[in-house]
């Protein structure tokens, strides 16, 4: 892992690209996280890619609520020669959940980003392919969203059949 | 929900744009066939479906299609105590319990901070490695069953029942043991347990070479899979492809070397890599890490260190019963830990631990209270899948059931 003092030169690095990108680093458990503006994530991506961190391991969504802004998309990147982590993580608010897509320069994004707006309707601007992964693609709201409530959904027996009427339609 | 506007059936299915699949067909062109694979078919491993694209008998093109057993196990974690979250995580990939529980309790054990005793660490070494044999026996009976070798899916089973007559031993239960917890494990191994596990590794790698004696000679078999679905290690390390498909590649990261977890550092074993990355080298792989698992089992057993086998610390591990009939303090405990479970401070963790198919991540978010605000497992099934496309491209489509079986995908993992 990039020690604190290793993940404040990389932080600084960044800055010097863009002043407003890097909202703030953590440094929790032996682990290091930059946090940076949606917008700045590609680039925040190419960079660390250049410093060695190759691999994305993970992408995956959460919701901080009731925080605002609520949804938060993080990054796991892996250096495989020198046994590296660090994460990239974003946040962005529900009214306007848009994040530029990774996933030209690194596929293994596609379905990730995918499963992201699928649970919890973030937008990749740039996504080739943005559709529903798990849930149907008929399904309206995004159910790991903390608002959504557990077992809303009706599930359909034979005899429940003439309470939920025309559901065949 | 009641307030989903009914939308006919047959309209919904012209709602979905299949522009992207479809192939308009041009002259001097060869004609494209579209098919549809599953989500029911015998040879892929669950409910997966494929939008096969096919040129005469070739694959040209290929979507995979996911989801069909999602069951929200993400969600329904954020509605349980810590402790609860373990059996429903053990049901994602559901040939993999012992892995996705032990990212789960690792994610847990960082942001609490709390040491986990050596014996329970050589416990759970065991019990992973058992379970890696285990799916990996999975695997090779079901892949030799779709290249028409039915005796090796008996041959495999066989051995396969033996490894869960040993979980049944250590905790009661053949599959989804709950075994591992935050902290330790369930409880010590019971008498002749070591026994059985000695003798069990004595048998097995005899029986490996009777299973490879059976296949790697096998004209067809050779044949079928020399040569086929060939992925280089840059467009796997693109994809995000990790485990023995990365390792048949010929890059040999495997995290319990690199990162060392759990006491792995302790053990002598080596990692088998393969050259090319075509299926001969994926099933090479497997069968080979599948011995040097044995050599790891042997080890823990061997060294393994007396001491407690869970956290003495009674705030996240279970008092033992005895005491909650002479100890005031110990029945505090008991009830806290029953009723509300063990309270984790607030932070955000990644865990990852090197399974069967590449690298389970556990990602918990604590937010100070009973139940974890966000968990979400980084199964290798999601994530290799999409590599797919590029082993079964300009194959027969024979050979992609074939790189199916050696892909070795389990649907639970990719759906949850």
């Amino acid at each position: 892992m990039p020690d604190a003092t290793g993940l404040e030169l990389l932080a600084q690095e960044l800055r010097e690209q863009d002043d407003g990108g890097v909202l703030a680093t953590t440094f929790f458990r032996d682990k290091a996280a930059i946090h940076v503006a949606p917008a700045f994530v590609p680039a925040t991506l190419a960079h660390l890619r250049g410093k060695g961190f190759r691999f994305l391991a993970s992408v995956h969504g959460l919701d901080y609520f009731p925080e605002e802004p609520r949804l938060g998309v993080q990054y796991e990147l892996l250096d495989m020669s020198a046994v590296d982590r660090i994460t990239v993580t974003t946040r962005v608010s529900t009214e306007a959940p848009h994040v530029p897509t990774v996933c030209v320069d690194w596929p293994t994004a596609n379905h990730q980003e995918r499963e992201v707006w699928d649970m919890f309707g973030v937008v990749f601007d740039g996504h080739p392919d943005l559709r529903r992964i798990l849930m149907p693609e008929d399904y309206e709201g995004f159910p790991q969203r903390r608002d959504f409530p557990i077992g809303g959904e009706p599930i359909l027996f034979t005899h429940n059949e003439p309470r939920l009427p025309g559901w065949w339609q | 929900m009641a307030t989903t506007p009914r939308v006919g059936y047959r309209e919904l299915e012209d709602s979905i744009d299949l522009s992207h699949i479809e192939h308009p067909h041009e002259e001097g062109e060869a004609e494209l066939l579209t098919l549809n694979m599953g989500p029911h078919h015998p040879a892929t491993h669950g409910v997966l479906r494929l939008l096969v694209t096919l040129e005469g008998e070739v694959v040209r093109d290929l979507v995979p299609m996911i989801g069909y057993v999602h069951t929200g196990i993400e969600k329904t974690a954020e509605d349980k105590a810590y402790w609860k979250v373990i059996p429903v995580v053990e049901r994602m990939d559901y040939l993999a319990y012992y892995f996705n529980a032990m990212a789960f309790c690792g994610a847990v054990e960082t942001l609490l901070d709390l040491e986990v005793p050596p014996r329970a660490q050589y416990l759970r070494v065991i019990h992973l490695e058992l379970n890696r044999i285990m799916s990996h026996l999975v695997w090779l009976g079901t892949g030799a069953l779709d290249l028409g070798a039915i005796s090796v899916w008996w041959y495999a089973f066989r051995d396969r029942e033996e490894i869960l007559d040993i979980f049944e031993m250590s905790s009661g239960q053949r599959m989804h043991t709950r075994y591992i917890q935050v902290g330790g494990v369930f409880n010590d191994i019971p008498v002749g347990f070591v026994e059985k596990v000695k003798a069990f590794c004595a048998a097995f790698p005899a029986r490996v070479d009777q299973i490879l004696d059976l296949l790697s000679k096998n004209e067809i078999v050779v044949q079928r899979l020399r040569n086929v679905g060939v992925v280089d290690e840059e467009r796997l390390l693109e994809y995000g492809v990790t485990g023995p498909l990365l390792r048949a590649a010929g890059n040999p990261w495997d995290l319990r070397k690199a990162a060392p977890y759990s006491s792995y550092d302790h053990f002598d074993f080596k990692i088998p890599v393969g050259t090319i990355g075509d299926n001969w080298d994926r099933f090479a792989v497997r069968a080979q890490e599948m011995k040097e698992s044995v050599r790891i089992i042997e080890q823990a057993i061997e060294g393994l260190p007396e001491g407690p086998y869970i956290t003495p610390d009674r705030k996240y591990a279970l008092p033992p019963r005895h005491e909650l009939a002479t100890s005031m303090e110990a029945l505090i405990h008991h009830f806290k830990l029953v009723t509300e479970g063990f309270r984790v401070p607030p932070g955000e963790a990644y865990y990852p631990v090197e399974g069967p198919r590449g690298e389970y991540g556990c990602f918990v978010r604590a937010d100070g209270s009973s139940k974890p605000a966000r968990v979400h497992m980084r199964d290798p099934s999601f994530v290799n899948l999409q590599a797919f496309r590029d082993m079964a491209k300009d194959h027969y489509i024979a050979d992609l059931i074939a790189t199916l079986a050696m892909l070795d995908p389990v649907l639970g993992g990719i759906d949850r």
